[in-house]
């Protein structure tokens, strides 16, 4: 596997604010990569750095092979963006701001048709493609600006918040969107708040605070890195010793709560072989077993909350 | 320009025009404001009671609604789309700043020629006699390129208030048509009026006009033709470099 896209010290100063701090990363191909911080972080400035819409003030970002700040547009012919703010004309139709993408993209006119129909129908917009976007929801909106990113078809796509403030419907069906994109191996770069989403949906988050990264990996690793202890919570059929659970390999600690036990694990992979084990020895099935790892949420509030990176 | 993929590049530069022109251009207001005010201004000139030839009045009208129209929304496209973040889009495109400038005036082009039609069909209409057509539709051509140059390079200040460059054209604009030969013949004008009207790329353009309706010129045509072409170059040149600076600033 190879980087689609590399960034070396990039940074970014608005007067006396360093909004992007000599950040390095990569991003590999056909991966979903999950830019995290909280608001103010830098998360929209790094997006526009690598998609060259406001210059570097220090630092590299190649996309694609390209260098962004020498050679942008051989990189922006192959990857598409959805950019924080919803940036469709509002004063054409919907139609009329997918055929201009396609003329700008370069892209022949029945193909850029074709897409049009296709990209209309899988985000719902179909009934809906000749009215003018002034008249569109939000979610529409963002629908919409999703296919204009889509149209020629990129290797790559940014996405910066996408699904902010839209409801449950527009939501799942930009995320089943992505995935099917991501099935087809196009690299997705997806900045976020929401960390179910970035939890389901990422092969590998980066944290970013301050203007600089603290964390970066896939988000089971960085959740069990963040908390040593896991918790296992079990329950069984029948009555058990509790002088026993707790003296099981892997497991730290047992607790009684009602007709379940919680269970403190070091390493929650033995704890778990242990607990199947004990219940076959003392003839008691396992009705429930739950592994309460730590969220992406602990995760994130613990690496953000910290002082210094 | 970047020079690698140009044809490609002014096929997307079509494109953006094409799209200036179906939100900006074909508007209603637009459209009237910028077939009335030439007619207007002709009316105004003609029933003033001025005692100056038919040919002088038409020549300078023309020169007036090319000017007037091909700088009457070029400044404001650029804030306009900052301000809508549009531009934010553009610049996500793989166009390059030069082929956006350019494409902004392929649109003003067109609607300034398709608005000076007007005032030359009245010419025509009231039986003024045209002598050098040729000439005119290339000074025509040239002269809507140099003005549009004009109209996005105005659009330079960082703002994204269109207000605030409509304003700031429009001083810079109106003293343009006091000095261009339009209301008082270039060869009564005094000699300070002289110096400020070869700064003026209006003066060339209404000496051609006149040339190809009555024959009679102040400066020889080839130099008109030359001035114009130098003034384009050079608007269209500053337009390009001054907006690859400034664009990040409106992002
Ligand atoms: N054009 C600008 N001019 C001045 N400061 C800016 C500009 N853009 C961003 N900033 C500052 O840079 C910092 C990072 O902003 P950025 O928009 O990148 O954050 P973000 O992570 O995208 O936040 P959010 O989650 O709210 O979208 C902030 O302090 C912001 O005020
Ligand atoms: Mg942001």
């Amino acid at each position: 596997m190879s980087d689609v896209i590399e960034v070396r010290g990039l940074t970014k100063v608005f007067g006396t604010i360093t909004a992007v701090d000599h950040i390095s990363f990569d991003v590999r191909e056909g991966e979903i990569f999950g830019f995290l911080g909280p608001n103010g972080a830098g998360k929209t400035t790094t997006t526009r750095m690598l998609t060259g819409v406001i210059p570097m003030d220090s630092g590299s970002v190649r996309v694609l092979g390209h260098d962004v700040r020498t050679d942008p547009v051989p990189a922006k012919q192959r990857f598409g963006v959805v950019p924080e703010t919803s940036n469709a004309y509002v004063d054409l139709t919907a139609w009329q701001n997918l055929m201009l993408m396609g003329e700008l993209y370069g892209v022949d006119r029945a193909r850029t048709e074709r897409r049009s129909h296709d990209l209309l129908e899988t985000l719902g917009l179909a009934g809906r493609s000749d009215q003018k976007v002034r008249e569109y929801s939000k979610g529409m909106k963002q629908r919409l600006i999703l296919a204009m990113a889509l149209l020629h078809e990129p290797e790559l796509l940014f996405l910066d918040e996408p699904t902010s403030g839209l409801d449950v419907q527009s939501t799942r069906m930009i995320l089943s969107m992505l995935r099917a994109l991501n099935m087809d191996r196009t690299t997705i770069f997806l900045t976020t708040h929401n960390m179910a989403e970035a939890n389901r949906l990422c092969d590998r988050v980066g944290i970013i605070r301050g203007g600089r990264i603290v964390a970066i990996d896939a988000p089971e690793k960085l959740k069990s890195a963040t908390d040593r202890l896991h918790r296992i919570e079990v329950s069984f059929d029948g009555e058990i010793p509790a002088g026993d659970l707790a003296s099981l390999d892997g497991i730290a600690g047992a607790e009684r709560t009602g007709d379940k036990w919680q269970i403190t694990a070091d390493n929650p992979d033995q704890a778990i072989r242990s607990l199947v084990g004990f219940s076959g020895r003392h003839g008691a099935a396992i009705l429930t077993l739950q592994t309460l790892a730590p969220s992406l949420d602990d995760v994130f509030l613990k690496l953000t909350r910290e002082k210094g990176p | 320009m970047n020079m690698r993929g140009a044809p490609e590049q002014l096929r997307r530069a079509w494109a953006i025009a094409k799209k200036d022109i179906r939100i900006y251009y074909l508007k209603g207001p637009v459209l009237i404001f910028g077939v009335f005010m030439p007619v207007f201004l002709f009316l105004a000139f003609y029933l003033g009671g001025r005692e100056l030839p038919l040919a002088f009045l038409l020549s300078g009208l023309t020169g007036m609604a090319l000017f007037f129209t091909s700088t009457a929304v070029s400044p404001a496209i650029f804030p306009w789309e900052g301000q809508a973040r549009t531009l934010e889009r553009l610049a996500a495109c793989p166009v390059t700043i030069e082929a956006i400038v350019l494409g902004d005036m392929i649109a003003s082009v067109l609607f300034g020629i398709g608005v000076t039609t007007v005032p030359l069909l009245i010419a025509l209409a009231l039986g003024l006699p045209l002598l050098h057509g040729v000439v005119l539709a290339f000074a025509v051509l040239l002269a809507a390129f140099c003005f549009s140059a004009l109209g996005v390079l105005l659009a330079v200040p960082p703002t994204n208030v269109p207000s605030n460059i409509m304003m700031l054209s429009s001083l810079l604009k109106f003293p343009l048509v006091f000095i261009s030969g339009i209301f008082v013949p270039l060869e009564q004008l005094p000699a300070w009026g002289m110096a400020l009207a070869v700064f003026s790329p209006l003066t060339y353009f209404v000496d051609i006009v006149r040339y190809s309706f009555t024959g009679t010129h102040y400066f020889p045509v080839l130099a008109d033709i030359g001035a114009l072409a130098a003034f384009a170059l050079v608007f269209t040149v500053a337009a390009m470099v001054l907006h690859r600076r400034n664009i990040p600033w409106r992002m």
